[in-house]
């Protein structure tokens, strides 16, 4: 790898090779840049992933259907409730099961609020990245009050496993839908309370306007997902347009991107799609708690569930993008072949031809605002 | 727009180079001509009615009976929602398919995956060489058939189950016990030669 971009390097110019990475705090994980600059410019970043690959497909051909949903969570720990669904979807298309109603809104419930903390998480480090460090604090602070309501609802707090193959492991606590109410409406004035302290604060807009700018039909053509492709000007949302769920049940909005201080597609676009985004999470969950309605919150099920040979997706809007199970049966206790096809990965594909141009700092702008999360990307 | 709709116009263009559409199996899908793949990709993204602007995935599926792996393109219309998943079939021992980067940049990194984890070489790729493994590392392990090397660089890829040195330690721990405690165990040695002596007498 190294020598391959050594052997692009014109010996007799100034260009020197940086490593940047592997164990750099603004790769968000262990993610290698092989960065060829001219002085402060970059000529080109090629990243080198692979450090967290855990074989996480081939596992899922070895353990049984309900024996993959822990691994899920593995493969992106930061948002773990959405890996969890799209698994769990995948086999209940593949089992022709039928999911109860109240499973579906507490699988909406726990997404979103797990959308919520994973933003946070990605705008706080990210604002720690450009060189704030207080924000994070304060992103840190909300995460924590979701993850103790997770912690109440499923008992974990980073690795759910919350959801099964035909609904969800556990019906909501006594007197949790009163602490998540009481949980959004601090939220709310949080959200308010954290763009006026950094969203709009004038060194932080002068770091991310116009940086990195991917445009429209680049972000389709590199199949960019979620955040990323929406920050980038393009309406696409797989809750809003391939419904599943409980989602067509909701009203709610979808932020995209329109140049909100620069032009579209810019660092700071893909940044503030995610705080608009928090906004229309909260506003999810208190639809998904008021309608909730009574009954069971998994089907049944047999423990060795032996689907009949076939294949089939299940596709989620992930915090990262859209994560796509592809499972494949043959009509074994086994699946035959598990893929997961996630955001990251597409995010990262796109680094090597957006990097080109740009200072050395403003490559963790762009890598701060893909929103990359190592394990996903290697998986 | 449905599969069946949009797997007539890609017949009608294409004629038997397209195969039937799967019986539906949850997903239909339906095998084509590996030679024509990339044609039929921008036929996809290009005719108007279709536009396949957005490629979701490139995958592979080995199936070691029928001695193929199965390329699998699964490709999104952000504009008219529909979906369609096409399937090319290359021969296990030398996997060869056209590489499809020139019609969706997204393709790039998808088919480094599945030449690193299935060995299918794409040909015409910028740049094909491994990413999730490194460089020197021998077999494709999404393969039904690849068997592990034992190791890499002298790292093991095994170690003794856990049990095992937990039971380890429960023998030594026991052995100790015996050694500090011998009058509990002393008496009936002791007592045994005693019946053993009358037969000998």
């Amino acid at each position: 790898m190294d020598k391959l971009i050594l052997r692009r390097v014109d010996q007799n110019s100034e260009e020197m090779i940086l490593n940047f990475g592997p164990q750099h705090p603004s790769t968000h994980g262990v993610i290698n840049f092989l960065v060829q600059t001219d002085g402060e410019v970059i000529r080109t970043a090629v990243p080198d992933v692979g450090y967290l690959h855990r074989g996480i497909e081939k596992i899922g051909e070895i353990v049984g259907y309900p024996g993959f949903m822990p691994y899920t969570d593995r493969v992106d720990y930061v948002a773990a409730m959405f890996a969890n669904e799209g698994y769990a979807i995948a086999c209940e298309r593949l089992l022709k099961l039928e999911v109860p109603v109240r499973a579906q809104y507490l699988r909406a419930v726990s997404c979103e609020l797990c959308r919520i903390a994973s933003h946070l998480v990605s705008v706080g480090t990210m604002t720690m990245d450009i060189g704030a460090f207080t924000p994070m604090l304060h992103g840190i602070r909300e995460r924590e009050t979701i993850n103790d309501l997770i912690e109440e609802l499923c008992g974990a707090r980073l690795t759910y496993n919350y959801h099964r193959i035909g609904g969800v492991a556990f019906d909501m606590p006594e007197g949790w839908r009163d602490k998540v109410l009481a949980f959004l409406d601090h939220f709310d004035t949080f959200l308010k309370e954290f763009d006026r302290l950094i969203s709009f604060n004038e060194v932080y807009v002068k770091r991310l306007a116009n940086v990195a700018v991917i445009s429209r039909d680049w972000a389709i053509d590199y199949g960019l997902a979620g955040p990323n492709l929406r920050g980038s000007g393009v309406d696409w949302d797989i809750r809003r347009d391939l419904p599943y769920g409980a989602y067509p049940n909701f009203k709610f909005e979808i932020p995209v991107g329109k140049g909100f201080v620069g032009q579209p597609g810019d660092s700071f676009d893909r940044y503030y799609c995610k705080v608009l985004e928090m906004g229309e999470s909260s506003k999810i969950v208190r639809q998904a708690l008021e309608s909730m309605p009574e009954g069971e919150v998994i089907a049944k099920v047999p423990r060795k569930p032996k689907p009949e040979a076939g294949e089939a997706s299940g596709r989620v809007e992930s915090a990262r993008g859209e994560i796509a199970y592809f499972v494949v049966s043959d009509g074994t206790d086994k699946a035959y072949r598990v893929r997961a096809r996630t955001g990251s990965f597409m995010a990262m594909g796109i680094c090597e031809d957006a990097s080109p141009g740009l200072m050395i700092a403003d490559l963790v702008a762009l890598i701060a605002s893909l929103d990359v999360v190592a394990p996903e990307i290697d998986r | 727009m449905t599969t069946n709709e949009i797997h007539e116009r890609l017949k009608a263009k294409f004629g038997d180079d397209v195969g039937p559409l799967s019986e539906p199996k949850v997903d239909a899908f339906a095998v084509v001509k590996a030679e024509r793949i990339v044609e039929i990709c921008r036929h996809l993204k290009t005719t108007p009615g279709l536009d396949f602007d957005y490629l979701e995935d490139v995958t592979a599926i080995d199936w070691p009976k029928r001695n193929v792996i199965e390329v699998v393109y699964i490709a999104i219309s952000l504009q008219h929602r529909h979906i369609i998943k096409l399937k090319v079939e290359a021969d296990r021992a030398n996997p060869t398919v056209p590489s499809i980067v020139g019609v969706w940049k997204a393709a790039n990194w998808l088919e480094r995956e599945v030449y690193d984890l299935f060995g299918v070489t794409f040909t015409g790729h910028p740049d094909l060489r491994r990413i999730m493994l490194p460089d020197d590392w021998v077999g494709h392990p999404l393969r039904k058939d690849y068997q592990e090397a034992g190791g890499w660089h002298g790292i093991s890829n095994e170690r003794e189950n856990p049990l095992v040195e937990l039971k380890r330690l429960d023998d030594q721990r026991r052995a100790e016990h015996a050694a500090t405690h011998p009058p509990a165990a002393a008496p009936p040695p002791a007592a045994a030669p005693a019946p053993a002596e009358p037969p000998k007498a």
